[in-house]
């Protein structure tokens, strides 16, 4: 029995998540851990150079068609080799790499897969995974089949990454790819920097769909200009294009580490949580009581927060005289 | 072009108090109001400005019970020529491959130049299905689409990434997307376009009529198998602030004040 860890790397950087899934392949203990570093030609000697402790062997696989991670390269040539020797456990990360190989990998293999997990567990039923539906409101127990190969994809996040540098000499690997994929990689592009820096803000009032409608974003307006914070937001408010995707807090939009966060009309879904769990203090305001986000505040609210919002605007200016 | 795109109905679970039904793995969906997956009804927008555009044809699937056909009925409502619904008695408990394999067999022999999913089902969280359905229909895939054009016969799209990335790849056709949010402003439905939409067709289909053996979708279904469904775990456990509005916020601004050292 053997564990693959897929080492994400992102323009000839590894991703800190590798790390976690060191982690979580070692305390498995369901074998001697691999970690399979996968890119185009002169795109996996840096992103290896940088994997962490723990590890037992190190593949590079290389081929013009991986260029750029490309998912449907990296699963078909993951396909090839994992039909050949069989890992028991292929890890990764629920990132947007993961999202884009991972499942496919298992439909080629036939193999079960679990995705965006929380903790994985080896017990006589073989695999059992852990991971939330309904965004976070709910905790599942997933089982895997049992079947010479399972994909997980772990969450981001959810476990500490193992530190250290691993000191195992890389071997490279013939990559088994077909030439032509059907999918190209054409560049990385990255997001001009926006007018406002949310990530520099002591104070951060930040409004999510709760909000309802766009008119009504001056009741957190208020709330921030009477705080002197700066005003920031979930997803789906960028989305329905109601503040700029500069102010988005979440992993597509900026991590923040603000020592106040006000959280008005937010859920609480990881991609936004994680983001933002790290603030010093973090109050929410939620109409439902059962709403995750209170699972990550250190102070919390259950009420309208149009009922709330405008008595703390209020109490704050009266604070401050 | 012709497009399909893939759709599903699932319950709003945002400020809904999520109740466990007896059998520990289920949620009473009973009370639950349901609505389009958030994710599709971009995909479905995508495709249909991709008809608007390329003056082709747009295929809807969904897999699921006669009350899921309201997504059905909008995606009529939005563009769709045709809605293709699947069910059958053995569904309820089908895991996301199977859902994949039953939704390659709807399309059967048919052909599409772009099949359009979302990113993820917001109830279940999997995001496999779309990737799944691209190896079985044997086309290549992108997934987390946020910007999709066409270049004489293929499709450029970027991908987004984590943290202000994108990635920029080129997909031959026919190909399949799967749909991240805000990748355009999907359109308003009305009741009345609805209604409208009621004289074009949607065909019902069962697992007979698309020539699947049922073992096959019963061990894909076995692949991974919710096991129970339990609360989660508490984690920082806030300390409530309790009151009428006037009391809270006094006490919010005391902590502020206190723990927070603003104010
Ligand atoms: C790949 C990927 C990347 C993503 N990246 C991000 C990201 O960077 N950032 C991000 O935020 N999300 C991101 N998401 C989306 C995420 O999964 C959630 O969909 C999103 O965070 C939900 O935003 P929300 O909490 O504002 O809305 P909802 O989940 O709809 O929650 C609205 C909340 O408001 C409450 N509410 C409603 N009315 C009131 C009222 N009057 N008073 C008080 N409370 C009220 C409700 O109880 C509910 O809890 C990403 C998703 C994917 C798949
Ligand atoms: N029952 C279904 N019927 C039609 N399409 C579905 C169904 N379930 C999932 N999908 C498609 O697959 C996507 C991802 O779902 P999932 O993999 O379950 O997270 C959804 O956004 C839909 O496009």
């Amino acid at each position: 029995m053997s564990v693959w860890v897929i080492a994400e790397h992102r323009n000839g950087e590894l991703r800190e998540v590798t790390g976690e899934l060191v982690a979580v392949a070692r305390a498995l203990g369901a074998g001697p851990v691999t970690a399979v570093v996968l890119g185009g030609p002169g795109e996996t000697e840096a992103p290896a150079a940088g994997l962490p402790a723990g590890i037992d062997r190190v593949v590079r696989v290389e081929h013009e068609s991986l260029a750029g991670f490309n998912g449907v390269a990296v699963a078909a040539a993951l396909e090839r080799v994992a039909a050949r020797e069989r890992p028991a456990v292929v890890l990764g990360a629920h990132s947007a790499a993961g999202m884009d190989w991972a499942s496919a990998l298992a439909a080629g293999l036939g193999a079960p897969v679990a995705t965006d997990v929380l903790s994985l567990h080896r017990d006589d039923g073989g695999f059992l995974a852990v991971r939330t539906v309904y965004a976070g409101k709910l905790q599942a127990r997933v089982r895997l089949a049992q079947a010479p190969t399972v994909v997980v994809t772990l969450r981001p996040g959810a476990t500490e990454a193992a530190a250290g540098s691993a000191e195992v000499p890389a071997e490279t690997e013939a990559a088994e790819v077909p030439a032509e994929v059907g999918r190209r990689f054409v560049e990385w592009i990255q997001e001009a920097a926006g007018e406002v820096d949310i990530t520099q803000a002591d104070v951060l009032v930040s409004v999510g769909r709760g909000i309802g409608d766009p008119e009504d974003l001056d009741v957190a307006r208020d709330l921030a200009e009477a705080l002197g914070a700066t005003l920031s937001c979930s997803r789906p408010v960028v989305d329905l294009g109601w503040l700029p995707k500069e102010r988005q807090v979440g992993i597509s939009g900026k991590t923040v580490k603000p020592k106040v966060y006000i959280a008005l009309g937010i859920s609480g879904a990881f991609q936004h949580v994680t983001a933002m769990k790290d603030a010093g203090l973090i109050l929410a305001v939620n109409k439902d009581p059962k709403a995750p986000i209170f699972r990550v505040s250190h102070y919390g609210i259950v009420g309208d927060l149009f009922k709330v919002v405008p008595e703390l605007t209020k109490a704050v200016r009266e604070a401050k005289g | 072009m012709n497009l399909a795109v893939f759709v599903k109905h699932v319950p709003d679970a945002a400020e809904a108090d999520l109740r466990i039904g007896p059998d520990g793995r289920s949620v009473r969906a009973e009370d639950l109001p349901f609505q389009m997956n958030e994710w599709d009804r971009f995909a479905l927008e995508e495709a249909a400005r991709l008809k608007e555009a390329t003056g082709g044809s747009l295929t809807a699937f969904l897999i699921g019970p006669g009350e899921h056909e309201d997504s059905l009925r909008r995606c009529l409502a939005v563009g769709a020529d045709r809605a293709v619904r699947v069910w059958d008695e053995s569904f309820p408990t089908l895991g996301p491959a199977a859902v994949a394999r039953a939704l390659a067999a709807a399309v059967g022999e048919e052909r599409f130049d772009l099949y359009l999913c979302g990113a993820q089902a917001a109830d279940d969280g999997y995001a496999v299905v779309g990737p799944t359905l691209a190896v079985l229909l044997g086309v290549p895939w992108a997934a987390l689409v946020c910007r999709l054009e066409l270049q004489d016969g293929r499709i450029v799209c970027d991908r987004e990434l984590e943290a202000g990335w994108f990635e920029r790849v080129e997909l031959a056709l026919p190909a399949l997307v799967t749909v991240q949010t805000g990748i355009n402003e999907p359109r308003y439905v009305s009741i009345l376009g609805i209604r409208k939409a009621r004289s074009k067709p949607l065909e019902v289909r069962g697992l007979a009529d698309l020539g699947v053996d049922p073992d096959e979708i019963g061990r894909l279904g076995a692949l991974t198998r919710l096991e129970a469904l339990e609360p989660p775990p508490p984690g920082r456990e806030a300390e409530m602030l309790e009151g009428s509005p006037a009391e809270v916020a006094r006490k919010a601004v005391a902590v502020l004040r206190e723990k927070g050292g603003v104010l």
